[in-house]
């Protein structure tokens, strides 16, 4: 696929945020660590496992009318650590950022340790630091390395 | 040492260590002196969960110190029972003391409830969490008997749910010590230790028997391995039965070895080796009151500061 190409692909929504280069089958968990549902009407496009010249295949998201903060792009690492974030306006990209992992991430992750302080109901929300290859609860300390997305907080 | 709060035994540093065991030795060696050190000090006591001996441990200590307790008393007694949050009652009791002691069936309850309040907190042991106080005690038992430097340790039994290894570990990592981790394979340290471990650069070593190493440890710990764990009685009396030591066992061991435990013991230490010169949990038992005399006095500071 050619650079014209591809910026024509992502640039077809008007404005808003196309995040590209999410690796196959991630595209929902994206949209989840968002807390994007389509329900504040929202125009959502997903594109799930499209040939792509960095991986076999790669999803993308467009979400239109939105622009994606800083905040939320970091998070977005903890499940597309190679994603590329690109903010349109009037079809034209403006901003390319990639993604950069946080030092921590609050009320995005719920915690597995069905014995953590946090799955009570207690007025907390999660937090957790961002390790090299894995996030932990800042309250129990709990490592969760593998799946992460099946730990989003919807 | 300032801190605000006590919520893990990673927060201290090895000179804040030997500060608080230094001064535990103070207090050993002259207990009227610090007599009416917190004199009009009011410590609020929040035990979820019994422990009636850290509690009266605690108790204890502010006593001697000259100041006194607030108890929650038993949870079936108190607002917790009606659905109160952890966080409404500690920021309701810290308006009754000056610094609140804190144990809970929860992991991660000392640190949220630390978030609340603006008196210091002292965690006294959040579910398989930490329990600083008791490796404080710990450490100033290994310290009296066996020294803390170049120190080789065996820590023997139930590795995985035992909060008291969990903090021991990481503690005497800052003094250099040798380690080695003796237990069944399903009791082994969780992974977060081993983390942790890693981290301050030990090498975790793994052994499924005491026997081969036995006679290099200069402090052999050793925790109850608990019937609960275990989904059959077999397998449980069967594995248990490879972690207990008796006076026998230890003729293998070096003749200063010191044989620890945080007590209660079931089995896994003989009575035949309460009689050696091994045995040193009962001391340990005793030094949790001077330790958190220590702690106390630490934390909660004088007018004089
Ligand atoms: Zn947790």
């Amino acid at each position: 696929m050619t650079e014209t190409n591809h910026e024509l692909r992502v640039s077809k929504i008007r404005s808003g945020t196309v995040i590209d280069h999410v690796r196959g089958g991630q595209a929902l968990n994206v949209l989840a660590i968002l807390g994007i549902d389509g329900a504040d009407g929202e125009e959502v496009s997903v594109g799930m496992n499209v040939p792509s010249d960095r991986f076999a295949r790669k999803d993308i998201v467009k979400v239109e009318g939105r622009e994606l903060s800083q905040d939320e792009v970091d998070v977005l690492s903890l499940i597309a650590p190679d994603a590329t974030i690109n903010i349109v306006r009037d079809y034209e990209v403006v901003e390319k950022h990639r993604v950069e992992r946080p030092d921590s991430v609050e009320g995005v992750l719920s915690c597995p340790n069905a014995n953590c302080i946090t799955t009570g109901s207690e007025p907390v929300v999660s937090r957790f630091t961002v390790l090299e290859d894995a996030v932990r609860c800042a309250y129990c300390e709990t490592i969760v390395r593998d799946d992460i997305a099946a730990h989003i907080d919807t | 040492m300032r801190h605000d709060h006590l919520i893990t035994s990673k927060q201290l540093s090895r000179a804040d260590i030997e500060s608080i065991l230094d001064r535990a030795s103070e207090i050993d060696d002259d207990p009227e002196a610090v007599a009416q050190r917190q004199a009009g000090t009011l410590l609020g006591l929040l035990f979820f969960e019994p422990s009636t001996r850290t509690k009266m441990s605690f108790e204890a200590a502010i006593k001697r110190l000259g100041g006194d307790v607030v108890d929650m008393g038993a949870v079936e007694s108190s607002s917790v029972t009606k659905g109160e949050s952890l966080a409404d009652t500690v920021r309701v009791i810290e308006g009754y003391a000056d610094a609140l002691v804190l144990r809970h069936p929860r992991e991660g309850a000392a640190a949220m409830a630390s978030e609340f309040v603006d008196v210091p907190l002292l965690n006294a042991g959040d579910g398989a969490g930490h329990h600083p106080t008791q490796t404080l005690l710990d450490l100033y038992t290994i310290r009296e008997n066996a020294g803390l430097d170049d120190l080789t340790i065996g820590i023997m039994g139930d590795l995985k749910y035992g909060r008291t290894v969990h903090s021991l570990a990481y503690a005497l990592t800052k003094f250099g010590a040798t380690q080695h981790f003796i237990s069944p394979e399903s009791l082994r340290l969780p992974r977060e230790v081993i983390y942790d471990l890693h981290l301050e650069g030990v090498t975790v070593k793994e052994h499924e028997s005491v026997d081969e190493i036995l006679p290099s440890l200069d402090v052999l710990y050793v925790t109850r391995i608990q019937r609960e764990r275990f989904p059959d009685e077999n397998e449980y009396a069967q594995i248990a039965g490879e972690y207990r030591i008796n006076a026998e066992i230890l003729e293998d061991a070096a003749d200063d070895l010191t044989v620890m435990h945080p007590l209660p013991r079931v089995d896994e230490i003989a009575a035949d080796v309460d009689d050696t010169d091994h045995a040193a949990y009962f001391e340990q038992a005793h030094n949790g009151v001077i330790v958190r005399m220590a702690l106390l006095d630490s934390f909660l500071g004088d007018d004089d500061d």
